[in-house]
């Protein structure tokens, strides 16, 4: 028997026991009529082989692991950066259970949001009975300050109007006709959560703006886009600004929402953009955007009240965070600290001790398409040298974007760029032309496991490990983190494949 | 141990009335039929457990109230979700939008062996990703193309289904036709389900259409090859209705073998297209999940004339109980061979208890889960000397409610399709030393300093059935409850000082 009191064996053991092996085996050979081992050995290989890849590129229709999500999922992620504010997404109620279950498990932390649970009678008639009962019972139970309102794709495809719906629950009282219901329409049809996220950052800044007489002054706006590790950027990027004594307003801060703490409380609502602060942002000199492509619209209209705009592609590593506190320093006046020259050099100087193991190591990158930008400049900065840079949700105009950046850099020479491809292209890829790692979320575990590449999990989702999301990627302190995940990978592998006692362990180093 | 923790009996009508008080008439009219305490009951109390309650009374299977924070999900999750998606040799394509297979791409722990991406699909998200242009013009071309792309790069998947997503039951497209001819043109089972997410109010009826889906495009379509190759025998049974979580149904799967019975397929953890083709001919259907697949069980009975019995296979209690009432179904040699595993297994329970049943006993639990365990588990804690304070389901029907009432006794508050603002105030007004559900509600409810297990998922452990796998949940529930974490909430210098007198 396997199993005993004294030594609990869970699924990670218990079906290696030598009853189960049997058992597995036996109901392969009688009950599963699976392929033979001679086929299965020669599919498994031609998956790998240049034949296959062209096959697999030759896709028109089918898509497998997309690194994408829809656009719904982002809106949500932009309404909970707002102070007290109740994401409500009008559609299918099985949507916003997902898209909490799924920022739950990348962030381990509560994620509300609520639906206007619509079923096969408002398919017929439309949801305008559930965007008034549910405003109102929403209002009445979780008493937010701001409800975003953004859609499923079952209200887009039966075109309902957000815009009336609103209105008219607003009339029939669900909210008081003062509070502040900004929507967004998210078709998940369209583009991915990065423009889930723009739409409704563009819907909260357009409510809040509208009208408003513009006084400017010296601040500046940060919108950060979807960013798993938000919780630790912002409040990085937070810093370097009020290092430099820098007015600012993050517009959309989920830092304090995806990081409350244990204490006895479950707290809905943790801090967030001060729906005043949001209104006054107005005023600001300008308003940068840490990732271009998650801020198109937003941008477009922030520019329609005459502020300046900036944007940047997740800004990590050295030259990244330099142009970004260069045009800080530009924006506002005010001069970068010697503290966060230090900074700088430190990270530098950690590069340069490391640089022997770093210098042509190759990696693929896959991820939204402000990560993969951002990733790839810093990963040649340290000598890395990318060669499959891809995002399922990258535009024409990412992938030229990209071709520029690998093109500004002798160590981008062997990149190769791919727009609109998903992680299934990615295997064949790495099969016909691996590189030494791998970046990416966790669905990237797949890969390693088929290629052997290791996978270093440096973007959304991150399901599989833990917390990585509270230590930064951006600015000089950033750099760190990612340089030191980076090296980790590269000292494992070093070992593992130095690792076997008596065979392999003439490079077992000690100290490297 | 939980924060803070305060026992006691709770007034348990006034506790819903208060909760209550926060809604809007019209919501407050709609779910006040949803929460209840279990009552007493004139019927004889259950044989195993010995316990009588009434728990029918709370309304259940209806839609649920717009903008309260259900946790409910919807058909395709029912469907894809949970029906079909652990089938590992076919592949299950996400057809629509790229959201509902992204979200659910792994995340129910359906295990399985095989070869991912070669002839095992199961932890892939193959989806069309509909456009714009596939919302306008219709979706059955790219849906063809799909199927063909399918076969070209994955050639030893053995048949292909269709989960729908919302747009699809609402711009007419015929699935069904794109089925039949690509049927034809490949040679392979393709079945199209229309289990778009607005349909019915919960997972509840995407169990109920994807049942229909393999009645419909599976028995009742020209016997294969495989099957009709198959030569039953007079042990041949099937498990239906275990999604192999964690490896549950192969925990199960080893009992139901050492009693000498052949389980011929397994519906539908780490299933093959073969073992659903083929489960006419088994002797006996036993389902574990009733509720997501009672409806094929009652189907075969009326079509093949094959029994079909309810099992338990959640601590020792039920486990003991089942293993008998299923050898009662078979001969004296099967019955024989029960008793023979069952004193087998018996000083590993023994084990089990001696050591985890100190740790445990008294402490209280509350449930809420899918349409199963807010009742299958009970006995599994009771075994372990935990009480349960309150359960719940989130897409029961009536007769599961009437089941829960051999289960719980009076007394236990029950609460169907809770909302998010009721179980955080049950929770917190009760505050028990456990709370059992899923991802949404884990991190709130750890944040109010209650230990907390998914009992979705099994929290990434598992497996959770048999012998085997009530081992593993003592050993669990005790980590979550007895972990000195709980103990470190309270800032030492916030501590309350002792009133002086």
């Amino acid at each position: 028997m396997p199993q005993s009191a004294d030594k609990v064996l869970d699924h990670s053991k218990l079906f290696f026991e030598p009853e189960y092996k049997e058992m597995l085996a036996n109901k392969k050979a009688t009950f599963e009529c699976g392929h033979s081992a001679e086929t299965l050995a020669q599919i498994g290989d031609w998956t790998a082989s240049w034949d296959y890849r062209e096959k697999n590129l030759a896709r028109e229709a089918l898509t497998v692991n997309p690194a994408k999500a829809c656009q719904p999922v982002g809106a949500v992620f932009a309404a909970q950066g707002y102070e007290g504010t109740l994401p409500f997404v009008h559609g299918s109620q099985g949507c916003v259970a997902y898209y909490r279950s799924h920022l739950s498990r990348h962030f381990k932390e509560p994620s509300a949001a609520v639906s206007s649970s619509m079923t096969e009678d408002a398919a017929v008639f439309g949801g305008l009975t559930n965007m008034v009962e549910g405003l109102a019972n929403a209002y009445a139970l979780y008493k937010p300050k701001m409800i975003a309102v953004s859609t499923t794709c079952m209200a887009e495809v039966i075109g309902d109007d957000l815009s009336s719906f609103i209105i008219k629950a607003k009339e029939a009282e669900s909210v008081p006709v003062d509070f502040p219901v900004p929507f967004a329409h998210t078709p998940a049809f369209v583009g991915s959560h990065v423009d889930g996220y723009d739409n409704t950052q563009k819907g909260i800044l357009s409510l809040f703006w509208a009208g408003a007489e513009r006084v400017a002054n010296e601040s500046l706006n940060i919108i950060p886009g979807f960013d798993g590790y938000a919780v630790a950027n912002n409040r990085e990027i937070k810093r370097l600004l009020d290092t430099m004594g820098v007015g600012f307003t993050f517009l959309s801060d989920v830092s304090d929402v995806y990081d409350t703490p244990s204490d006895g409380h479950y707290r809905m609502y943790a801090g967030g953009t001060k729906l005043e602060d949001a209104k006054a942002a107005v005023n600001a000199k300008a308003t940068l955007s840490m990732q271009e492509y998650c801020t198109p619209k937003t941008l477009e209209y922030v520019e329609t009240t005459g502020q300046e705009t900036a944007v940047f592609n997740y800004p990590m590593g050295v030259g990244a965070t330099d142009s970004f506190l260069m045009k800080v320093s530009e924006l506002t006046g005010k001069a970068i600290p010697d503290s966060i020259k230090l900074e700088r050099g430190r990270l530098v100087d950690a590069i340069a001790d490391s640089q022997a193991y770093l210098h042509g190591k190759t990696f693929s990158i896959f991820g939204d398409p402000d990560f993969v930008l951002g990733m790839a400049k810093f990963i040649m900065e340290m000598g890395g040298e990318p060669v499959h840079c891809l995002a399922t949700n990258g535009s024409k105009k990412w992938a030229k974007q990209m071709e520029e950046v690998l093109a500004a850099s002798p160590f981008g020479k062997q990149g190769q760029v791919w727009a609109g491809k998903d992680l299934w292209h990615m295997r064949s890829f790495l099969m016909t032309e691996p590189t030494d790692f791998l970046i990416g979320s966790s669905y990237g575990k797949y890969l390693e496991r088929d290629t052997g590449i290791p996978l270093i999990r440096l973007t959304f989702p991150i399901f599989d490990r833990h917390h990585h999301h509270r230590f930064p990627t951006w600015g000089y302190q950033g750099g760190l983190t990612v340089l030191v995940k980076i090296l980790d990978a590269i000292f494992v592998k070093a070992d593992t494949r130095a690792g076997e006692w008596g065979k392999t362990d003439i490079s077992f180093d000690l100290t490297r | 141990m939980a924060k803070d923790h305060a026992g006691g009996p709770e007034d348990l009508e006034n506790i819903i009335k208060e909760v209550l008080e926060a809604y809007p008439a019209k919501a407050q009219k709609k779910r006040v039929k949803h929460l209840s305490v279990a009552g007493a009951t004139e019927d004889d109390a259950d044989a195993v457990t010995g316990i009588a309650s009434k728990c029918d009374t709370v309304k259940s299977n209806i839609k649920s109230v717009p903008g309260v924070m259900t946790i409910r999900g919807c058909a395709y999750a029912g469907s894809k979700g949970v029906v079909w998606g652990p089938i590992k040799d076919m592949v299950h394509i996400s057809h629509g939008p790229v959201g509902c297979g992204h979200y659910s791409w792994s995340q129910r722990r359906n295990y399985y062996t095989g070869k991912t991406g070669v002839d095992s699909f199961v932890t892939m998200q193959f989806t069309t990703d509909f456009q714009e242009k596939d919302i306008v013009f219709g979706g059955d071309k790219k849906l063809e193309k799909t199927i063909d792309e399918i076969n070209t790069l994955f050639p030893l998947a053995n048949g292909i289904t269709i989960q729908s997503e919302c747009p699809i039951g609402l711009i007419g497209d015929d699935i069904e036709a794109v089925s039949k001819k690509k049927n034809k043109e490949i040679n392979k089972t393709i079945v199209p389900v229309r289990c778009e997410g607005f349909r019915g109010v919960s997972q509840s009826l995407g169990h109920h259409i994807a049942n229909d889906a393999v009645r419909d495009w599976i028995f009742e379509q020209p016997e294969s090859e495989n099957t009709k190759a198959f030569e039953p025998g007079p042990y041949d049974v099937n498990i239906i209705g275990d999604y192999n979580i964690g490896g549950d149904a192969w925990a199960s799967r080893i009992l139901l073998e050492e009693i000498g019975l052949n389980v011929i397929g397994c519906w539908s953890g780490d299933a093959t297209l073969a073992e659903m083709e083929r489960a006419p001919k088994a002797k006996l259907n036993l389902i574990h999940c009733y509720r997501s697949m009672n409806y094929i069980c009652r189907y075969m009975e009326e079509k093949y004339s094959i029994g079909w019995m309810e099992y338990n296979f959640f601590g020792p209690t039920q486990i003991e109980a089942s293993l008998r009432a299923i050898g009662a179904k078979f001969d004296e040699t099967i019955q024989a061979n029960v008793e023979k595993v069952i004193a087998k297994y018996r000083p590993l329970v023994d084990g089990v208890l001696a050591k985890y049943k100190p740790r445990l006993e008294g402490k209280r639990v509350m449930l809420y889960v899918g349409g199963l365990r807010p009742r299958h588990v009970v006995t599994a804690y009771d075994d372990l000397g935990m009480e349960i304070a309150g359960t719940g389901y989130e897409f029961a029907h009536n007769d599961d409610y009437k089941r829960t009432g051999h289960y719980v006794k009076e007394g236990t508050l029950i609460y169907d399709d809770v909302t998010g603002y009721e179980l955080e105030k049950f929770i917190e007004k009760i505050r028990p030393d456990l709370v059992g559900s899923g991802i949404k509600e884990k991190y709130p409810v750890q944040k109010m300093g209650i230990p907390f297990r998914q009992m979705h998922s099994w929290d990434y452990s598992g497996p959770y059935h048999g012998y085997d796998g009530f081992a593993i949940f003592a050993r669990d529930m005790d980590m979550a409850i007895n972990n000195p974490v709980w103990g470190l909430f309270d800032a030492p210098w916030e501590k309350a000082p002792i009133a002086a007198e």
